[in-house]
């Protein structure tokens, strides 16, 4: 039985929405849950395997389907890969295969069972992100970037980058779609307002601060998409 | 509302990194950095309803009997400095400086500035400058000893200078404000910071910021550095070329695909305005008495009023836009010097160009390379003045100048002409060793 549209509330929305990777065989529930997912304000990446191994999601989904030992191999591919570690994983689960938890749970923080609920889905995430104390819905991981959006702070690798309130605005739009390609225009609009009198290359001075402060090494998170405009980069291993 | 968020990002920022001080900067009518400390406790209020002070102490700022001045902090300026182990968190803000009645104050630079702004946004345009800023790195304040040469050599590393500029980039990144490119320059001991262009306010506050850390930076390494316009007699002298164009939305409005030097009408009365004005404005970009022994034949400096292509000693030059490199088309205006008020002289030259366009100035034709090899008579029959020679006649042009009267508001036009022509009595009556030197053996 899968959910009714209807039955899917969004929750309250994370300030910039959380990147959840979701893996397994099964596309139907791949894109079942990545519907539901975007519905309730996360960014789902679905990925029938891990090669390439996405690196940046905030919370990874694993579908295991048919094989419920499945889940076991994948968790410990993703917890020993570069970045990943801290990732919560969240195992989905036929009720006759719970089973696979017991003598695992270090590899599970959360299993929701199939076939899911989408308020179910939604409470448990949330629950999760609290109970993790890691990422409240203020906070946003980006691969090697995180944004706390309550408190305005961007820390990159540990270091906690000096940034003035529109830089920060900025980065803030860019990092909420990773790989989205925002014009110039739209930036303006978006970040300035539309009364203001400065021009678009506004948006290029301060996409050039942003990177200045990331340094040479991260300057490369923001991406320039020629005669468009800017992307934050989708982040890969 | 973006107010509101911008102070919220302030009062959040500061809890979180524990600022304890605020540094709350201002400009003075002569371009010198004016900074007070605020404990960061004071800044919600100071935000709400700015700070008071004595406007009394400051150069331009108030007479006496409305002595009573308010800085209110711009939150967008609101900038950490690059921590330091062991010293507290520090921040700054520029500030505008506003009447105890409300309202701005006509003698504070950044509103001269605002102002020159906003009358280019009325006729549709973003005003942006990109500026070369020349400076020397002495022993110290008090004699011109370059580093690099002579006898100092012996005593500071050889790479001084390289160590130097690569630390003043690296803390001007973290204060966002952005180098293009930076090297020696023609002198001994001399330096070109150039700066990436940004909206025009932003930019005077970027300069301001680069001199301030241009003088810290030399402080830590034991030595000075100065933006003095000729220190050395014989030597270069340290302009700030400046780098201008006039965007519409996202188009230069200086670029036009069919001209010869892709050069817009708009572009053409702008650089025609400048030229026109040129002598007018001279007080203001070049505003020393030792300013003028920069604008002199043999340097590079600019000395006649005229434009060119390539001729790197036009007053005003043009770099050739490469093909679709649109955004990139600009006029460079070589006249200022690094110890200009980069506010003031940001708002004569916006207000000379624009002034170009509303009269729908012509254009003179382009000067030809070999403009200082021709006699005072050629030039003459040219049409092709020079800059002035001294502060006086700078000070001359100005005092007739009903755009410059404009653009910097009675109250700053009045007081800069009264302290200049101080400036120049003072000088005049100094015996000078030139003189001692020529004129004591044979007279």
């Amino acid at each position: 039985m899968s959910p009714s549209r209807e039955s899917v509330r969004p929750g309250p929305a994370p300030a910039v929405a959380e990147q959840v990777l979701v893996v397994g065989d099964d596309e139907d529930l791949r894109d079942r849950l990545g519907a539901d997912l975007t519905l309730l304000g996360y960014l789902p990446v679905s990925a029938q395997t891990l090669d390439p191994p996405p690196v940046g999601p905030s919370i990874t989904l694993i579908a295991a389907g048919a094989e419920p030992k499945e889940a076991i191999r994948v968790s410990e591919e993703l917890r020993s890969a570069e970045g990943f570690g801290h990732v919560p994983l969240v195992w989905l689960l036929d009720p006759a295969d719970l089973w696979v938890v017991a003598g695992n749970e270090h590899l599970c923080d959360e299993f929701v069972r199939l076939p899911y609920a989408a308020e179910e889905l939604a409470a448990r995430l949330r629950l999760l992100g609290l109970r993790t104390g890691r990422d409240g819905p203020d906070i946003v991981h980006r691969g090697p970037l995180r944004l706390n959006t309550s408190t305005y702070q961007a820390i990159l690798e540990g270091r906690v980058l000096d940034l003035t309130y529109m830089e920060y605005e900025l980065l803030k739009l860019l990092v909420a779609s990773p790989g989205r390609v925002f014009t110039r225009e739209e930036i303006l609009a978006r970040v300035w307002g539309y009364d203001y009198f400065g021009g678009m290359r506004t948006v290029d001075v301060h996409v050039r601060r942003l990177r200045a402060k990331f340094g040479q090494d991260h300057a490369w998170l923001i991406e320039t998409v020629r005669s468009v405009g800017y992307r934050f980069a989708q982040i890969r291993a | 509302m973006l107010q509101d968020d911008e102070r919220e990002f302030v009062l959040r920022t500061m809890e979180e990194r524990e600022v304890r001080f605020v540094r709350l900067w201002f400009t003075d009518v002569l371009g010198f950095l004016k900074s007070f400390d605020i404990p960061g406790e004071e800044i919600p209020e100071a935000l709400e309803e700015g700070v008071g002070f004595d406007g009394s102490a400051i150069d331009g700022f108030a007479r006496i009997q409305e002595a009573d001045m308010i800085a209110w902090p711009d939150p967008s300026t609101f900038q950490m400095f690059p921590s330091r182990p062991g010293s507290p968190a520090v921040a700054r803000m520029f500030c505008d400086i506003h009447t105890p009645e409300g309202g701005p104050f006509e003698g504070d630079p950044r509103h001269v500035l605002r102002r020159a702004i906003a009358r280019a946004s009325e006729l549709g345009f973003t005003f942006y400058a990109g500026p070369e800023i020349e400076f020397f790195l002495f022993k110290d304040a008090h004699e011109p000893e370059p580093l690099d040469a002579g006898s100092y050599f012996d005593l500071t590393p050889l790479d001084v200078g390289s160590d130097f500029r690569r630390r003043v980039i690296t803390g001007l990144e973290q204060l966002g404000v952005l180098v293009k490119d930076s090297h020696h320059e023609l002198a001994a001991s001399q330096h070109e910071v150039d700066l990436r262009h940004t909206d025009a306010l932003t930019m005077a506050d970027s300069i301001m910021t680069f001199r301030l850390a241009a003088k810290e930076v030399a402080q830590e390494l034991g030595v000075y550095a100065t933006f003095m316009p000729k220190p050395i007699q014989g030597a270069w002298g340290s302009g700030m070329h400046t780098h201008l164009s006039l965007f519409e939305g996202d188009r230069n409005a200086f670029f036009d695909p069919t001209d010869q030097y892709y050069l817009s009408k708009v572009a053409r009365a702008f650089i025609a305005g400048l030229l026109r004005h040129a002598r007018e404005i001279s007080a203001i970009t070049n505003q020393w008495i030792n300013s003028y022994k920069r604008l002199v034949p043999g340097y590079e400096a600019p000395v006649y009023v005229c434009w060119g292509v390539r001729n790197r000693s036009a007053l005003v030059r043009v770099p050739l836009t490469k093909p679709g490199k649109e955004s990139a088309c600009r006029i460079e205006y070589r006249a200022p010097d690094s110890a200009c008020n980069p506010y003031l002289t940001l708002a004569v030259i916006l207000a000379a160009g624009l002034r170009g366009i509303e009269l729908e100035y012509d254009l003179p034709p382009e000067a030809s390379d070999d403009i200082h090899r021709k006699s005072d008579a050629e030039r003459w029959s040219d049409g092709i003045e020079s800059l002035p020679e001294s502060l006086p006649e700078a000070l001359g042009e100005m005092q007739r100048s009903e755009l410059v009267r404009e653009a910097l508001g009675e109250h700053l036009f009045e007081w800069f002409i009264a302290n200049k022509r101080a400036e120049w009595d003072e000088y005049r009556s100094y015996v000078t060793g030139l003189e001692i030197e020529r004129n004591l053996p044979r007279l």
